[in-house]
């Protein structure tokens, strides 16, 4: 959907002295099955990424929510498999999400990073529920200069995303984002920032249907200073296309 | 079963997309959310051991549900003793018959109602109402949604989808023929309006009927809170009291209770303590002034002993606070009547299909997005978004959901465990996607996708995908 979030992940990385791989046997975490119900198919989907990640030392997933299905969701699913709990235990316990592992893990120092913006940040449910997820890209962004961050009202409110959810319940998922949107405006931001691309495609999309100006970027954008292009739901500039 | 299956789903989704077209509510819905939410956090701001007495609450729930027999017949004997009456019912249709004949026999004409979702979910109130009864809410939320003709949307806040315009006309219209003719539309006035009606059915009632939030096994007591008072009026001063409760209310001791009354009320309104804390032991004893002559308990079961010892034995930890209900973005934008049931929020969403079949509510796991905020507010912390999805392993494993859902699910995971071929077909797609949707941003319309474009554009995918501009950077370099 977004390259770019990954590009940027990659030269965080990067900057911090990390080599980085892709492997290219990976498609998704599953958790479109694994939410579905479907504990089968997001076992044989698990199973691929356990392999896929075997060799690594760390692996560091830009998304609260994927984080949170390698870390959390996998053990639980192999709980009772000899063969396979060990594995998804491995691979748990060496992921990271991006923001934790630059603070927790790296300990990073951003260099000569500035966005010029006043950012609300999104708080995605299952980064801050089930991973703790919230200080992190916070101590980050006080690291780029000529940002400034507000918070929301109610900061730990869904968007109304949900995955398939707002495929299976459009009016409910858009009533609720559109919740989210009027919360964000009162912040006088003009930039929404967050960890979770789903979240901020449905933010975006809100925010575009609105016919708001603010722009929507995934942190890593900023972080890696990588917002020159447009931002999430943002039209290309004539020159670009 | 699919014909069932397929009405019930278009059921709810009517009754949601309804919810929210409904102005009225929609401004009642605003206007309760955000009230509930601070109130909680403030309450639970000035109480720094908090979760340590979720922990105790959660510990106290689990002991008693797996020595739930023995507390059962303690607590009976405890109430023969003080010289009431244990009835045991199986099913809802048990319990009204009980309630009923205990009625008739005190030939009843007027019967006063604490707050009762147990009631509710029997439905009683018909039942007693075809055997000649007046039956008359007491509690003012209910009272509002009796008057209405309604059921409550809310476990503690019955009438919380109804504002204060509405109220005005129901009780206008329902007064006046009592003597009450001025319209009053300002809320001490309508209160004061309410209290005055009642007054006059609770001294004339013959019989009370209260639930319970708690019946205390040690000393068999049952315990009410209210902020109104309603119950004690409803308990005390009719001839006959009965008291409804589901078989998981159960606290061993009067320690166990204190625990679990410090969690109730701060996550249910956020007061430290209701109003009014009550516990009722039994009828009148000689030499005192006041009570009820006769004193009698209807325990009902109606599927929740079926849950004990399964994968959703938690849920019978629930203590009816409607925390989850105030903290979901889906209660927040529909209220209770469109779950279609007594029990709504996510706690409804857990138990609904529990109690009434599965097959019989299969939207409710479903419309939740997983955020887990739910459970993070539980005071006995029941992991509820975690039992949805087990309903939707359930789902999946019966075949319940449905089959073209199935099928496309199948395919993607299909295509999913094969990376390269993914990679390779959702490659023309996300190309089609960025060609139509990049001079905008975004696509107004995309078909598959439900009617995710009828409230937002769909952001327009990059040209390539990140794999692919990955392997070129890589051949590059």
């Amino acid at each position: 959907m977004r390259p770019q979030v990954a590009f940027a992940a990659v030269a965080l990385l990067e900057r911090a002295g990390c080599r980085v791989r892709v492997p290219r046997e990976q498609s998704c975490c599953g958790q479109p099955a694994l939410n579905s119900g479907d504990r089968a198919s997001t076992m044989n989907i698990a199973k691929g990424v356990i392999r896929a990640f075997s060799g690594d030392d760390y692996v560091v997933v830009p998304s609260g929510s994927c984080a949170d299905t390698l870390i959390n969701k996998y053990p639980d699913l192999f709980r009772h498999d000899v063969k396979w709990a060990g594995r998804a235990q491995d691979l748990a316990d060496k992921t990271f999400e991006l923001t934790t592992f630059l603070v927790e893990q790296l300990g990073v120092e951003l260099e000569q990073v500035s966005y010029p913006g006043v950012c609300a940040y999104h708080d995605s449910c299952s980064g801050l529920r089930e991973l703790a997820i919230h200080q992190q890209p916070r101590a980050l962004l006080q690291q780029v200069e000529g940002l400034s961050l507000r918070e929301l009202d109610d900061g730990s409110a869904c968007c109304g995303f949900g995955g398939l959810f707002s495929v299976k319940y459009p009016d409910l998922s858009g009533r609720i984002v559109s919740d989210k949107c009027d919360q964000i405006a009162q912040t006088e931001a003009d930039t929404v920032l967050g960890g979770d691309l789903g979240c901020l495609l449905n933010i975006a999309g809100r925010l575009r249907r609105e016919g708001s100006d603010l722009k929507v970027f995934h942190v890593a954008e900023v972080l890696a200073g990588m917002t020159d292009g447009p931002a999430i739901g943002e039209a290309e500039s004539e020159d670009m296309a | 079963m699919s014909v069932s299956t397929a009405s019930h789903r278009v059921e709810f989704q009517d009754r949601a997309k309804q919810a929210l077209q409904d102005v009225s509510l929609q401004r009642a819905l605003a206007k309760a959310r955000g009230g509930f939410v601070d109130h909680r956090q403030e309450a639970i701001d000035a109480l720094p051991e908090f979760d340590a007495i979720r922990d105790a609450a959660r510990d106290i729930k689990n002991h008693v549900l797996a020595n739930l027999d023995g507390y059962l017949e303690l607590y009976e004997q405890q109430v023969i003793e003080n010289g009431g009456q244990v009835h045991w019912a199986r099913d809802a249709e048990e319990a009204c018959q009980i309630i009923a004949g205990i009625c008739k026999e005190a030939q009843a004409k007027t019967v006063t109602k604490g707050k009762s979702m147990v009631s509710e979910e029997m439905h009683l109130n018909p039942v007693l109402e075809a055997a000649g009864m007046t039956v008359v809410e007491t509690d003012l939320g209910e009272y509002i949604v009796q008057l209405a003709g309604e059921t409550p949307s809310h476990i503690i806040a019955p009438a919380v989808h109804k504002t204060r315009e509405q109220i005005t006309d129901l009780f206008h219209e329902h007064h006046s023929p009592l003597g009450y003719t001025d319209r009053v539309t300002q809320r001490e006035a309508l209160v004061n309006e309410a209290r005055s009606v009642l007054r006059e059915r609770f001294v004339t009632a013959d019989v009370g009927i209260t639930g319970a939030n708690f019946l205390v096994a040690e000393t068999g007591a049952n315990v009410i809170v209210t902020n109104e008072g309603n119950g004690d009026l409803t308990s005390c001063l009719p001839r006959v009291h009965i008291v409804t409760a589901g078989i998981e209310k159960i606290v061993p001791s009067l320690d166990d209770l204190a625990v679990l009354l410090r969690v109730l009320a701060r996550s249910a309104t956020g007061q430290e303590f209701s109003a009014y804390t009550s516990l009722y032991s039994g009828p009148r004893r000689p030499g005192d002034m006041e009570g009820p002559e006769a004193y009698h308990v209807v325990l009902l079961d109606n599927g929740r002993s079926r849950l004990l010892g399964g994968q959703y034995q938690a849920m019978l930890r629930c203590i009816r606070c409607g925390a989850c209900l105030n903290h979901c973005p889906v209660y927040g934008s529909i209220g209770g009547h469109a779950y279609g049931w007594v029990y709504s929020g996510p706690m409804g969403s857990v138990l609904t299909p529990l109690l009434n079949g599965f097959d019989q509510s299969l939207d409710l796991p479903n419309a939740c997005t997983l955020n887990g905020r739910c459970k993070e507010v539980c005071p006995v912390r029941i992991p509820l978004s975690d039992l949805l999805l087990k309903h939707r392993v359930e789902q999946h494993e019966r075949r319940l959901s449905s089959g073209f859902g199935r099928f496309l699910l199948g395919a993607w995971a299909w295509l999913a465990c094969r990376p390269r071929l993914y990679q390779g077909v959702m490659a023309l797609p996300l190309r089609v996607m960025h060609m139509l949707g990049r001079r905008r941003g975004g696509l107004t319309w995309l078909p598959g996708v439900g009617g995710w474009t009828g409230s937002r554009d769909f952001p327009a995918p990059a040209r390539r995908s990140f794999m692919r501009q990955w392997q070129s950077r890589k051949v590059r370099s």
